[in-house]
């Protein structure tokens, strides 16, 4: 029998709970040394000291305002370039290579770079972070302008539309579901990076927050800090994938889906 | 389009590129652009010495080892999570938050269960590529083919004949879509495991130069970075032709010649 909406809901919640109850368990019969892996209480315990600290929430506030400013930045390029990029088939055949290239060269090869240009700096972070997010975006805009339908592009020719009337009525609409599926792995991405950045560069924010809490044997509050680092994973996650289901309302694909 | 005129539109713009920044840089003054020439030079003496045996190949090792363990204990689990409905609701939100954690955060986490050796390396790149490939297997178990699951069961297929000839199969397209993601987030892990604690590897090496402001040598490590991110996506683009061959095959049947 397939389980129904709600008694996945519980399913779910029990399964969730009985993740936390685990967790809490292991260390306490001493399955693993509770220096290694602190009980759940203890983690909620330093979770809710941290929220009470202005420190977490400058560090917080520091790794969103990098992931944020990088991801415009990387979308910003991404669809303008690649719009670019896409609608001329000649400039599409003499760069695939290089994007090719360039795209599975890992941004934290550029590390040392960022460190050496900018320090410990905003700009550090936001090198890393648009580097690697960019291509994302990217790649997905141009196989979206290359899916433009021939007949539409034909027949917004007959019909007289300008250069930007074709791009705002015909290329936008069959790129934009690409587009935001190359925002939603880019924001993923992003916040990826920012962490990093934070935590081998030591930029300000969570990621250098989980570096000091663990060479200063901070045990709970290392992973109270890592919780939040994955909650702030599923949020970006999730409203990412909202803003999708918002831009793409009209999109048949999204039409289908809704209840 | 001829083969030759293919050849040269995809290298036209690589060549030209590098061709800008060996003429660019060459008599470049500033010490953290140093010209392309140094650049190579550094890295031929760098890399292609002893540090190939001492750093490189124990990285990449480590790097596949990890691989190989996460594609292990994904495929296992994804199978048994995809195949059941009920156990798939229950650790749903559970996934979701395990794969939403920042991957380079478990290195402080291994640090501290694992030290910094060799061990802590493989764990942190192989629990970053678990998730990946955990979840693409549930998602192309979930959607096997019903028709073939009818199939199987009226001729009485079942245990590991059905595993292999059923589930594995059905999931591989999206198995090896989770490999290729997981292979992206493992070099990433390979580096900073080796930025962050270690006295051996390429991430430790680049590190050293750039802390020891030894450019050009620097330089070729990024360099090196990148060139080897290409050659193993090349690799797995390879591997994937190999191993889904036939899903390619089919899916070009299934479209009608064109």
């Amino acid at each position: 029998m397939r389980p129904g909406r709600r008694q996945r809901w519980w399913l779910g919640a029990s399964g969730l709970l009985g993740f936390l109850l685990l967790l809490e368990l292991v260390p306490r019969a001493g399955l693993v040394p509770d220096r290694y892996l602190p009980p759940t209480s203890r983690i909620a315990g330093a979770l809710a000291d941290e929220l009470g600290e202005p420190a977490f929430w400058r560090a917080l506030g520091d790794t969103l305002q990098g992931w944020a400013v990088g991801l415009a930045l990387a979308v910003g390029a991404g669809v303008g370039l690649g719009l670019l990029v896409g609608s001329v088939p000649a400039l599409r055949a003499a760069t695939s290579s290089t994007i090719e290239f360039l795209r599975p060269i890992p941004s934290v090869a550029l590390i040392p770079l960022a460190v050496l240009l900018f320090g410990t700096d905003l700009r550090s972070k936001l090198l890393l972070v648009v580097y690697a997010s960019f291509w994302q975006v990217l790649v997905q805009v141009v196989a979206g302008v290359r899916d433009v339908d021939p007949v539409a592009m034909d027949t917004a020719h007959s019909y007289g539309l300008g250069r930007w009337g074709r791009i705002r009525h015909v290329v936008w609409p069959t790129a934009l579901p690409y587009a935001m599926t190359g925002f939603r792995l880019a924001a993923a991405v992003a916040l990826i990076l920012a962490i990093t950045a934070e935590l081998i560069i030591g930029s300000p924010g969570l990621g250098r927050e989980i570096a000091v809490a663990q060479t200063s044997g901070a045990v709970p509050a290392m992973y109270a800090l890592v919780v939040v680092a994955g909650l702030l994973g599923v949020g970006v996650n999730l409203a990412a994938r909202a803003l999708e289901r918002q831009v793409l309302a009209w999109h048949p694909a999204t039409r289908r889906e809704a209840p | 389009m001829t083969a030759a005129r293919r050849v040269l539109v995809a290298v036209g713009l690589p060549v030209a590129l590098l061709a800008l920044w060996w003429v660019a840089s060459a008599d470049s003054q500033s010490f953290y652009l140093p010209p392309l020439r140094q650049i190579l030079e550094a890295f031929a003496d760098v890399w292609l010495g002893p540090r190939l045996v001492d750093d490189v190949l124990p990285s990449l090792a480590r790097l596949l080892a990890g691989l190989a363990l996460a594609a292990v204990a994904g495929v296992a689990l994804g199978v048994v999570v995809g195949g059941s409905l009920r156990l798939r609701a229950a650790l749903e939100p559970v996934l979701e938050f395990l794969r939403a954690i920042p991957p380079p955060v478990l290195v402080p986490i291994f640090i501290l269960v694992a030290g910094i050796g060799t061990t802590m390396k493989v764990l942190v790149i192989s629990s970053g590529c678990l998730w990946p490939i955990l979840l693409n297997t549930v998602e192309g178990v979930r959607a096997r083919d019903e028709v073939l699951e009818d199939t199987c069961r009226a001729y009485g297929i079942r245990g590991p004949a059905r595993l292999r000839h059923l589930v594995l199969r059905a999931a591989s397209p999206q198995i090896v879509t989770g490999l290729r993601q997981a292979l992206a987030i493992g070099i990433i892990l390979m580096v900073i495991s080796e930025m962050f604690a270690a006295s051996s590897g390429l991430g430790f090496t680049i590190i050293q130069f750039q802390r020891g402001f030894a450019i050009p040598e620097m330089w070729s490590g990024i360099l090196l970075l990148g060139l080897l991110g290409v050659v193993l996506s090349l690799g797995f683009r390879g591997l994937e032709r190999w191993v889904l061959g036939w899903y390619h095959g089919l899916r070009r049947a299934q479209r009608g010649p064109s």
